[in-house]
């Protein structure tokens, strides 16, 4: 959208794609805990620090108390499959020449208004087109892992994918 | 809540144009927008010297300085610009319309020109799409707007048990109409159910034929005052009501960061649109709903109240959503699926034309009509009568 620079925020840098050519987070001021979490293989969360509610994506102010005090807490990274969907081209690279693979929308079972966006994958290291998409259920079990990216840059990125728990 | 005071019935759409549709115009996006804007007044009776208010979408190329300088608008007194792509279309025709209604213009303005025929597609952009709320989406591969209704596709046949032949219905439906109007890219080219079920995946659950066209092309409107619009060339067209609608905790297009991702914008500008309305939704006898994808109209039939949650599917059945039997036909003119995509102002146009008694699927004795932008980002919506 056009309006996504309106509300982006505290963007702070876009270090360009994985070595592979996948897209990385552009981290902000907001999710920066998220991010340093994921690289020590922790799911965290943005918490009010006023009425401790959680919230995700991070942002700076509470809607439900309106404080503007704000931590993070580690979660468990276990969930349930809320939808998915299985892109075919025309994709960008190298997605497209992974495709046809999954995208899934997990549903924390601790918190069940808190969503991910991610890849179902058989471990770590796995691709996102390694599970037959036939053989994906909403309301299936998962668990978070945590894979890990460099880029061209040497810096290191992890992001959580989701194996059947 | 109580109706907008003063609105009701104002304002009037006095004159509509459009270019050809195609996947490649010639002319730039700015000549596209000033000569589509040129041929509104023309239609209207109104000379463009008159103009005194712009709107348009925040993706619009064209600014209203360069509108003014090309086209000899005099002083222009109120302008503004509607965000968030194809959920815009109606908020810039209401805003224009709410100008006029509180008489800070005489003659407003509302146009969209594109070339996203031949022109970039968003996604594209890598730069813009992985700041928030693209960091947590797009490295994941969910890259096109297409997976992210998808996504909530798949969650809606899941909870209501919707099939693809629902939405192989509102493709059907909105093709079939396409074939009756020589502008429409698809006017040519019937599409059977098995067209439907053969074409290609794009983002499963949804395949080719969900998605709407790439198009370039423009289009304008022109809103005055009741009273003067009773005095020019085409029978007045009133704008009997708008909204506007954004919901607590959306997240525009990927909204799954909330307690009832199923219910979206559609429903809170709905609200706001009725209460402001003299009739509701059973008083509607033809709809342009907004049709980047086809799920998106079994949404909107929901959110605005033609049917309860979880029926719109079962109410695509039976030619239910077409011209002339059916109990409300949907765009008319072959919307975003099967006319052009010029994020949606082709809808507002049409709706127009069946107010007018001109479409060339006219639903006999048409009297109001319910026009949509989109659903899935902040959105707006219009109800015309005659």
């Amino acid at each position: 959208m056009s309006n996504a620079a309106a509300f982006s925020g505290g963007y702070v840098a876009n270090l360009g794609p994985s070595e592979e050519g996948y897209l990385m987070p552009a981290v902000d001021e907001e999710g920066g805990f998220f991010w340093e979490g994921t690289l020590v293989g922790e799911l965290r969360i943005q918490v009010c620090n006023t009425c401790g509610k959680l919230r995700h994506p991070p942002r700076p102010m509470c809607p439900s108390c309106r404080s503007t005090d704000r931590g993070w807490k580690q979660v468990a990274g276990k969930g349930t499959i809320w939808s998915f969907v299985v892109p075919h081209p025309p994709l960008l690279e190298p997605y497209s020449s992974l495709a046809p693979y999954n995208v899934i929308v997990v549903t924390l079972d601790e918190h069940p208004t808190i969503r991910f966006v991610g890849n179902l994958v058989s471990g770590p290291e796995g691709e996102l087109n390694e599970i037959d998409p036939n053989s994906i259920r909403i309301g299936e079990p998962v668990e978070v892992v945590f894979k890990r990216f460099r880029r061209a840059d040497g810096s290191a990125e992890a992001l959580p994918f989701w194996v059947r728990a | 809540m109580s109706p907008a005071v003063g609105f009701q019935d104002a304002t009037a759409i006095a004159g509509i144009a459009q270019t050809a549709f195609s996947k490649h115009l010639e002319p730039t996006e700015a000549e596209l927008a000033c000569t589509v804007i040129v041929d509104a007044c023309a239609d209207a009776g109104i000379d463009p010297s008159e103009i005194n208010a712009l709107c348009s979408y925040t993706m619009e190329a064209t600014e209203e300085v360069d509108i003014v300088r090309n086209i000899g608008c005099g002083e222009i007194t109120f302008f503004s610009q509607v965000g968030y792509g194809g959920g815009a279309g109606c908020g810039v025709v209401g805003q224009a319309a709410m100008a006029v209604a509180t008489g800070q213009a005489e003659v407003a303005v509302a146009w969209r020109s594109r070339k996203r025929g031949s022109g970039p597609r968003p996604w594209t952009s890598t730069s813009v799409q992985l700041r928030v709320p693209g960091a947590w989406t797009r490295p994941f591969g969910m890259l096109r707007p297409v997976d992210e209704i998808a996504m909530l596709t798949r969650r809606y046949m899941h909870e209501y048990g919707a099939t693809r032949d629902h939405l192989a219905n509102v493709a059907m439906a909105v093709r079939k109409h396409a074939n009756m109007n020589p502008a429409a890219i698809m006017h040519d080219k019937p599409m059977s159910r098995e067209d439907y079920m053969a074409s290609r995946w794009v983002s499963e659950p949804l395949c080719l034929f969900d998605n709407c066209l790439e198009t370039d092309g423009a289009l304008a409107c022109v809103i005055v005052s009741a009273e003067r619009a009773r005095d020019l060339r085409h029978p007045p067209v009133y704008v009997h009501a708008f909204a506007q609608g954004l919901p607590p905790e959306h997240q525009t297009m990927v909204n799954f960061f909330n307690d009832d991702p199923l219910t979206g914008p559609a429903w809170a500008c709905a609200r706001r649109l009725w209460a402001n309305a003299a009739f509701g939704p059973q008083d509607v006898n033809v709809a342009q709903i907004y049709d980047a994808f086809s799920p998106l109209i079994l949404l909107s039939l929901e959110g605005y109240g033609f049917c309860k949650r979880g029926e719109a599917g079962p109410m695509t059945e039976d030619g239910n959503l077409e011209w002339e039997k059916g109990s409300l036909p949907v765009n008319t003119a072959g919307g975003g699926l099967s006319e052009a995509y010029v994020h949606g102002f082709n809808l507002i146009n049409e709706g127009v034309r069946q107010m007018r008694g001109t479409s060339t699927a006219q639903v006999d004795g048409a009297e109001t009509c319910l026009v949509t932008s989109g659903e899935g980002v902040p959105t707006s919506a219009l109800l015309l009568r005659r």
